[in-house]
């Protein structure tokens, strides 16, 4: 198995894509899209030095995390409200 | 193999705050979020999954009103459909515009297209008027399968799996059909961004009622538009003599 040697450049490009759909997503979130931009701004500014690609790494797998998160929050929430609001109680 | 078309409609956003105009002429909708229909995400996706299990070959979104509802287009486009259709009622039009034309369209498209599915959202959390599908299959006269929890398309016959009061019912019925989507047919997927910008390439066509033959006029007026009545604080009683006693003073019992 060869292993892929990524470069710093690819590694920018995966950050800032994962900051472009965080953001997107951050637009509906609850306490508000300014809240989540900020949170967001800072956790991304903290780390803009970390140069080893391993932490590098972790930090991505936890933005796509994020995400997941708040995909499951925005249908939770849809979901919830449309059960509550068109079906009766279940017993 | 086939083709499916989806309706989606664009309705104010399920978590806003809807506040009735002050002459009660309807509801305040200027610069108020607006998203897809709930119900109209579940049918897009049940659209897109059949296609994901090349069971269709096409899915195509459909959406009637002003130049905003391309948006919703948009949406369903990232969210995996083909292409998309933007039939233009603005004005008077759309703000009579209700089950009955939006049907007449469907069911001109679904022609027009030679479509073997028509999927919409069971209902519009707007209007709540569970009418268009029914309405729909009935002008192309198709078999329905309305409030669909479970579709399985089998040859040439879909079997769906209906909510209704009290349970479930299955039901088999023959393609071309419509079909509309309940809260538990499927989880939506999220539009991700690369696939939004992917959609910005798909055809979306722009074409009018009038070239589908529909006259768009209303039967229906609306009178009036009312908050519902605040309700009134409850009172608490400590024993059940006192409930009692309450109940006979009002003349429940």
């Amino acid at each position: 198995m060869c292993r892929m040697h990524v470069t710093f450049g690819q590694w920018v490009i995966v950050t800032v894509l994962l900051l472009q759909q965080l953001l997107y997503l951050g637009r509906e979130y609850p306490k508000g899209a300014g809240y989540f931009r900020d949170r967001l701004k800072s956790a991304f500014l903290n780390n803009k030095d970390v140069k080893d690609p391993k932490m590098i790494k972790q930090m991505i797998a936890r933005g796509e995390f994020v995400i997941k998160e708040l995909e499951a929050l925005y249908y939770l929430r849809k979901y919830r409200a449309m059960k509550k609001r068109y079906y009766e109680p279940e017993e | 193999m086939s083709r499916v078309l989806v309706g989606v409609k664009r309705v104010i956003d399920y978590a806003v705050k809807i506040r009735v105009k002050p002459d009660h002429s309807g509801v305040v909708t200027d610069g108020v979020k607006h998203s897809m229909n709930p119900f109209c995400e579940i049918a897009v996706e049940e659209a897109v999954k059949l296609k994901e299990k090349k069971f269709i070959k096409e899915v195509v979104a459909v959406s009637c009103g002003p130049t905003q509802v391309t948006e919703t287009i948009r949406t369903a486009l990232a969210m995996g459909c083909d292409r998309g259709i933007h039939v233009e009622v603005s004005g008077k039009d759309y703000e009579a515009m209700g089950p009955l034309q939006i049907s007449k369209i469907f069911a001109a498209l679904a022609k027009k297209e030679e479509a073997s599915l028509v999927i919409l959202g069971k209902q519009a959390i707007d209007d709540d008027c569970n009418q268009t599908g029914q309405m729909t299959a009935a002008l192309l006269d198709w078999p329905q399968g309305t409030f669909a929890s479970e579709v399985t398309i089998d040859g040439e016959k879909v079997k769906v799996v209906r909510e209704i009061d009290g349970g479930l019912e299955t039901i088999k019925i023959s393609m071309p059909a419509v079909l509309t989507a309940d809260l538990r047919l499927n989880t939506p997927r999220y539009a991700t961004l690369p696939n939004i910008m992917k959609a910005k390439k798909k055809k979306i066509a722009t074409m009018k009622p009038a070239d589908l033959g529909v006259d768009m006029v209303s039967r229906v007026e609306v009178l009036r538009v009312d908050e519902p009545p605040t309700r009134l604080a409850g009172v608490k009683v400590e024993t059940v003599d006192d409930l009692v006693a309450k109940l006979k003073a009002n003349g429940t019992i």
